[in-house]
């Protein structure tokens, strides 16, 4: 009883222990039994030209892995989704499938529940990955090098597709392990480390390299000290291969410019959701979290702020209507006992030392002349919502410093720019993912990957035949 | 409300559900319950010589996520004393005076049927029925579906049974038979007073893959089965009317073969059933099953106009007729009701792939579009589709009268050509 004002003193949570943290972050698509993915799989009612495929941005066809899954040949259906996104099974656990395959089901249209795709996909690449059962070898050696920054979705993808292609590939990677995204990005609660260490094994033993704790900066300048990591610059990587395929992903998270922003307790989300992967959830919260932004990011960081004990508050400047976030994934949040605060703007942290509250101020909405509306700040609004912790996820940086200095690559709006094959205004160099989408599904992310190296493929063969 | 009773043959019950010869029928304990649940009647397992049964015995068909489509098995008749069976059956009837509780018998000697017939008739059985189709075993020592192929040999044993039983009498026909008329009139020339159909199919379930054992498999080894439930129902029917439409054949009928709900019965008795007999899904769901049986029966009457379960007999029987009867002006032609079409497209392609090339997709929809010239009437799109009503066949006047095939121009034998 005597610890009780101490501890409540404290702004910070101890970190759960182990069997909190296995009770809390349980996975919210859990793996199907093969009883439940045949039922399931037996549902599927095999469309024509069916509208889930083309909702698939990796083009899965997806009627006929269920229909192996139902005859029981989950091998089969694996080779069937493997074929066509080497990633399938992150895919079908952190793809957002009511909004793609799931949300074109023609289930929906007689008010029926719409087939399972997303799980049914993981059961089947599940009993692949499990039992090691390799569909693809790498091609007859064509003598071609390339390297592939970054080992998110986008980077594997390419580089399996090049390996199978024949050509030799290496993958760089700044972070300690592999999968970008699916490691240190998306919700634990949807994939967690363990599955993807596990899909990285499985989808590199096809014959690539892959060299982590690397960091590929534009030039040597750049390379500001981190212990334990490797520097490497750009044009060394230009001098040993005969392409480079750039799956960098977005930069920093943007943080408004406001006072206090650069308390210790004030994270980005990407930063947050980062360090909570890497640590393997064991890391410490503020009691009271404040999340700024209503994207799907800032609904992941809220989620997972909530599972680690926190009281969260989730604050948008615009209205419910606004949101960039899934409707699911906000449903999600609710579930979390996150509070959702609309029309609300931060405009400063306060606190000395630590992180003591976030002055907001409420925002109406107001019709213009052109038909739009409008979101201005009611003057003399201003309110304070005591916390001990804000997390930004108002969007990531696009990593422009990078790409200028890369030669002949030109930009749009901080996305790198591209041709139908993935190629950069440097004939050499190839990108795709999130730097050239500006930020979108792992299954994106991974059907560029897949392109961009057969795009590659062709540039070798027609600079072989000129 | 309809008057569910029926009588046939002689043998009164209170509803035409009965329960038919087979594992549910096995024990006294069994019948009551099923009584007491609301079956009108019940067949008793068979009666017999004593016989050793196998393990395992049963084997099943099933079909996506449906369990028991068709069920398959190689238990043979009761495998319990006579005398036990005696003292059930008569502890049934007094408790039960009014239900229907018929004895299936299967012996070799006429003496062994007289005996058997004059023990079960001291406890007051209802009727007989005849085990001519057991299909398994049984037929291997000269009984069941042996007679029952064997016309001659099933009015022979018929008229046995005649020759001693009071009480009304019903043959059990097999399907396993060329022309299920030839042994449905043998049993009427015998002096049977009604038939039963039908009884097990010949089958084998399946085959364990990674055994390579057939199913049921007793240590590796399986036998030809006997094949019920569900996917029996359409052989079962048209057997009920290649009988209730043959012009000889004047016996009521005792319709079996894949009855699980009141649609089934109300089938099966439109077809010429007077009662119904059920197994597998009693196998399957247990007794009570039989209350929406009666009540959907009961209210389907009711919509009807019809006062009882006699009203309903047969009307369909002469419906189901040779195809030369059938004509060949009538023509319909698939419709698709955009407004309920989900674009699963399943018509498009069973009709391409698997039919007459006549429907088309269209470029700004799902929803595909029926060539109505091309168009045969075949009802394919409407069986793959998977919503209610969304296909519906159309009949198009073609303005000609009707035309069967004994008169039609192409026939080079037809009416008038010599």
């Amino acid at each position: 009883m005597l610890e009780t004002p101490l501890h409540e003193s404290d702004p910070m949570l101890p970190i759960p222990d182990d069997a909190t943290l296995a009770a809390q972050f349980q996975k919210v698509k859990p793996l199907m039994t093969e009883n439940e993915a045949v039922i399931e799989a037996s549902r599927c009612l095999f469309c024509h030209d069916a509208p889930c495929i083309q909702a698939c941005p990796s083009s899965i066809d997806i009627p006929m892995f269920i229909r192996q899954i139902m005859s029981r040949n989950p091998k089969g259906s694996a080779k069937t989704i493997f074929t066509q996104n080497i990633l399938g099974k992150s895919c079908g656990e952190v793809c957002p499938t009511q909004v793609l395959c799931e949300g074109s089901c023609v289930y929906l249209d007689l008010n029926e529940k719409p087939i399972d795709i997303g799980r049914l996909q993981a059961y089947a690449t599940n009993v692949a990955i499990e039992n090691n059962i390799r569909f693809f070898h790498k091609g007859p050696a064509t003598g071609k090098k390339v390297a592939v920054i970054g080992s998110g979705p986008a980077g594997l993808a390419c580089a399996h597709e090049l390996t199978r292609l024949g050509h030799e590939v290496v993958v760089f990677e700044a972070s300690a392990y592999a999968g970008g995204l699916n490691r240190y990005g998306v919700a634990p609660y949807k994939f967690t480390n363990s599955d993807a260490d596990k899909e990285v094994a499985y989808v590199s033993q096809i014959g690539f390299r892959i060299q982590t704790n690397v960091r590929i900066v534009a030039t040597q300048d750049d390379s500001a000290p981190e212990s334990g990591k490797t520097y490497m610059t750009f044009s060394q990587l230009e001098q040993q291969f005969d392409a480079i395929f750039l799956g960098v992903g977005l930069g920093q998270s943007r943080k408004p410019g406001i006072p206090g922003e650069n308390l210790p307790q004030v994270y980005g989300a990407a930063e947050f959701i980062y360090q909570l992967r890497q640590e393997a959830q064991k890391i410490a919260v503020g009691r009271r979290v404040v999340v700024v932004g209503a994207g799907n990011t800032a609904i992941d960081a809220a989620v997972e702020s909530s599972k680690l004990g926190a009281e969260v508050t989730l604050v948008y400047r615009r209205t419910p209507e606004d949101q960039s976030a899934y409707d699911f994934e906000v449903e999600h949040a609710k579930h979390a006992q996150v509070r959702l605060m609309y029309l609300t703007s931060p405009i400063q942290i306060v606190g000395t030392q630590n992180v003591e509250g976030l002055m907001c101020i409420r925002n109406e909405v107001k019709a213009q002349a052109n038909g739009k509306s409008e979101i201005t700040p009611i003057e003399g609004s201003e309110f304070l919502i005591p916390c001990d912790m804000v997390i930004f996820a108002t969007g990531q940086e696009k990593q422009t410093r990078f790409f200028d200095a890369l030669p002949g690559v030109t930009l749009d709006s901080g996305k790198v720019k591209v041709n139908a094959d993935f190629q950069t205004s440097n004939p050499k160099i190839f990108a795709g993912g999130d730097c050239v989408n500006g930020g979108k599904e792992v299954v994106n992310a991974v059907a560029h990957g897949r392109d961009a190296a057969r795009g590659i493929h062709r540039m070798f063969i027609n600079t072989t035949a000129n | 409300m309809a008057d569910l009773k029926i009588n046939l043959a002689g043998i009164e019950s209170p509803n035409p559900f009965w329960l038919a010869s087979a594992p549910p029928t096995n024990t006294g304990y069994q019948v009551m319950r099923a009584f007491e649940a609301g079956w009108g009647g019940a067949v008793w397992k068979t009666l017999g010589q004593p016989i050793v049964n196998v393990s395992s015995r049963y084997g099943a068909l099933s079909y996506k996520n449906n369990r028991m489509m068709g069920l398959n098995n190689i238990e043979l008749i009761t495998d319990r004393p006579l005398d036990v069976n005696i003292r059930e059956m008569k502890e049934v009837k007094e408790r039960f005076p009014t239900h229907a509780l018929i004895a299936s018998m299967m012996f070799e000697t006429r003496e062994e049927w007289h005996d058997c017939i004059q023990r079960c008739e001291d406890v007051g059985v209802d009727g007989f029925e005849l085990n001519f189709g057991c299909p398994h075993g049984m037929c291997e020592r000269g009984m069941g579906s042996a007679v029952g192929q064997n016309p001659d040999v099933a009015e022979k044993i018929t008229s046995w049974v005649m020759e001693k039983a009071t009480k009304p009498v019903i043959v059990k026909l097999t399907p396993n038979i060329t022309d299920i008329t030839q042994a449905g009139l043998a049993a009427q020339r015998g002096g049977a007073n009604a038939v039963s159909l039908i009884n097990t199919i010949n089958s084998v379930t399946n085959i364990n893959l990674d055994t390579f054992a057939p199913n049921p498999s007793v240590d590796g080894y399986s036998t030809h089965g006997g094949y019920c439930g569900p996917a029996v129902k359409p052989i079962a029917l048209n057997m009920v009317s290649a009988l209730a439409s043959h012009p000889d054949f004047k016996l009521p009928i005792s319709g079996i073969g894949g009855v699980e709900t009141w649609r089934d019965a109300a089938e099966f008795i439109l077809m010429g059933s007077t009662s119904v007999q059920v197994c597998t899904a009693v196998m399957h769901y247990g007794f009570r099953i039989v209350t929406d049986m009666i009540e959907g029966l009961s209210d389907y009457l009711d919509s009807k106009g019809m006062a009882s379960v006699n009203d309903l007999v047969g009307h369909t029987a002469k419906r189901v007729t040779d195809w030369q009867n059938l004509d060949l002006n009538y023509k319909v032609v698939a419709h698709i009701d955009p407004e309920k079409c989900i674009g699963c497209q399943l018509c498009y392609i069973a009709c391409e792939d698997g039919a007459h090339q006549s429907i088309a997709l269209q470029s700004h929809t799902r929803v595909p579009k029926i060539k109505e010239d091309t168009c045969v009437g075949c009802n394919l799109c409407s069986l793959v589709c998977p919503v209610d009503e969304c296909i519906d066949m159309r009949v198009i006047d073609t303005g000609r009268p009707k035309l069967t095939w004994p008169y039609h121009e192409a026939n080079p034998h037809r009416v008038g050509v010599h």
